[in-house]
């Protein structure tokens, strides 16, 4: 056993040298267009100088004037992922409990549900999607904010595997019906009980919603919705530098959130320890 | 009592109905509209017409480009990111190295889009980074013969980077799963590591490896942002054909092509998706 401990390598990993030269060479070709692109916003001139005004322009000031579409679709996508978020959690999270707790033989149903969405590819959606908007558009006016719901479906394979995954480890069972016998409603004891238990599923499927919703731009595109991603592309066309640089920014976020996640992930493995009443728990209807 | 259990079950089921309906009108009505309006005319009358279209020889040669570009890409991505996998069997599951690759992979596979056209037009543009040193220092245009970046063969490289972070994603855990007494048993009997690779190792990942080189083949097949931001104009593949379809509706003079195209998407991805998950429940006996 305490070789096992003491030497976490596998017998058949590889030699810490051909580990060493596959990782630095595959990790140096994907830097290359990231160094690229950096690169490309120090530029100055054509006699290849560089240096940091672009980024110094754009944080000192220029965040207010010149930029201002951006931001605006900055603004639009921040929106929708707030607004593809309450959708898991209002619409998928409470489903998923409830097939999980009452009808156990829909489970299949819903995965391949869920799981579906990979296979349709967006722009396939979107050909669907035209028509479906112009009939929301009717009801409930052309604000890019409809696109939330277009948004909450793109997400649904992510979400789905996030919370399935926690509420596989949770003996969900057992303890909403401790709850119902000491005499505690159903939505409290979803938002009392299960809710704080399923915490770290829901934040992962939460987060890796954000950085999709952050990153998409087909479906936005080809309804004529402006998002990040799409507001990007026009800009990139009159102001190649800032476009570049603000992707760099999106690109550092996404990867701090998915960091975020990972830790989530890390941390159930490691510390299994009881939490107190947890902090996300919001005062139940007395 | 089982009348009060009966109500008590139609309460729940009622409790079903909001994601139902939601799903029914936002996944699977586009998914009808978009196979279905292939099957109809300008006028709302069935015929076939539409679909004949996709048996069109330039439908055709552009569905064989996005066929060989997905297939391409999916293969060098499955063994690059293979290799990497392998590579990182030798770092802790929870340590900083396997998280930072974690994240990583997750974003390049999930955030590409116009952000890697961006990415590769600083790279390897007519003034890319990349373009000006091979030029300046060691004197080889890559463009010599015209600039391919804007064209099909510019969207190898910026899928492959896509690709690969896809595979290590996937991949991974199939490769996690090996049990470490898998190899102590072969070379208790006297076994080599070749051995081991060859008789165990490789019959095992099989199955997971062909699963993930079809999701990566599905991924590149329905990728559309890339291309879009790479290639303003033309439509070499069928997602952009698609965009020329829906944007201006006369292409090939016919009507509701964007339908038609989206059904052959949708018929290439069905098969590809059946024997992904088809391998998939095969791989997973072995990640219990």
């Amino acid at each position: 056993m305490t070789g096992a401990a003491a030497g976490h390598r596998a017998a058949h990993a590889p030699s810490r040298p051909v580990q060493v030269i596959i990782l630095g060479l595959v990790g140096l070709v994907f830097l290359i267009p990231i160094l690229a692109m950096v690169e490309f916003t120090m530029r100055s001139g054509l006699d290849g100088e560089h240096n940091l005004d672009r980024w110094a322009a754009l944080f000192g000031g220029g965040f207010a004037t010149e930029y201002r579409p951006v931001f605006v679709a900055l603004g639009n996508s921040v929106g929708l992922a707030i607004g593809t978020v309450l959708i898991v959690l209002v619409l998928l999270v409470p489903t998923m409990v409830l097939i999980h707790l009452r009808f156990p033989r829909l489970r299949r149903l819903m995965e391949f549900v869920c799981i579906l969405p990979i296979s349709i590819p967006a722009i396939v959606l979107v050909v669907g999607l035209a028509p479906v908007y112009s009939v929301v558009a009717r009801l409930a006016g052309s604000s890019v904010g409809t696109l939330a719901f277009a948004y909450g479906i793109t997400v649904l394979p992510f979400a789905y595997r996030a919370v399935q995954s926690n509420l596989d480890a949770v003996d969900v069972r057992t303890l909403s019906e401790a709850a119902r016998t000491l005499g505690a409603s159903w939505l409290s004891v979803l938002l009392r009980v299960l809710v704080p238990n399923l915490r770290r599923g829901i934040l992962a499927g939460a987060f890796i919603s954000v950085a999709v919703v952050l990153g998409e731009f087909t479906i936005a595109s080809l309804l004529n919705r402006i998002n990040l991603q799409t507001a990007l592309l026009v800009v990139s066309k009159n102001d190649p530098y800032t476009a570049v640089i603000m992707s760099l920014l999106a690109l550092a976020f996404a990867f701090g959130l998915l960091l975020l996640i990972g830790r989530l992930g890390a941390d159930r493995v490691r510390t299994p320890r009881r939490r107190r009443a947890a902090p996300l728990v919001p005062k139940g209807p007395s | 009592m089982t009348a009060r259990r009966a109500g008590r079950s139609a309460a729940a089921a009622l409790g079903l109905l909001p994601f139902a309906l939601y799903v029914m009108l936002f996944l699977a009505l586009p998914t009808l509209i978009a196979v279905g309006t292939g099957f109809f005319d300008g006028d709302g009358r069935l015929t076939l017409a539409t679909v004949a279209a996709l048996g069109d020889p330039l439908v055709l040669s552009t569905f064989y480009s996005s066929f060989w570009l997905s297939a391409l890409t999916a293969v060098v991505g499955a063994v690059v990111g293979a290799l990497v996998c392998y590579a990182l069997l030798g770092a802790r599951p929870d340590g900083p190295l396997r998280s930072a690759v974690d994240s990583i992979s997750g974003v390049l596979a999930q955030f590409g889009g116009i952000m890697l056209a961006f990415a590769f037009v600083a790279t390897i543009g007519i003034q890319g980074m990349v373009t000006v040193y091979l030029r300046d220092t060691l004197g080889t245009d890559i463009y010599a013969n015209g600039v391919w970046l804007y064209e099909l063969p510019g969207l190898i490289l910026p899928y492959i980077y896509f690709q690969v972070p896809l595979m290590v994603i996937t991949f991974m855990p199939a490769l996690q799963g090996l049990k470490p007494q898998w190899a102590e048993a072969n070379a208790t009997l006297g076994g080599s590591t070749g051995t081991y690779w060859w008789r165990i190792a490789f019959p095992v990942l099989a199955p997971s490896f062909l699963g993930s080189l079809l999701l990566l083949f599905a991924n590149a097949f329905s990728s559309y942002a890339t291309a879009a931001a790479l290639t303003s104009q033309g439509s070499q593949i069928v997602p952009l054909q698609i965009r020329a379809a829906l944007t201006s509706e006369t292409l090939l003079g016919r009507e509701n092509l964007a339908g038609a195209l989206a059904l052959g998407m949708i018929l290439v991805m069905t098969v590809v998706m059946v024997g992904y998950s088809r391998l998939q429940s095969r791989a997973s006996r072995w990640q219990q």
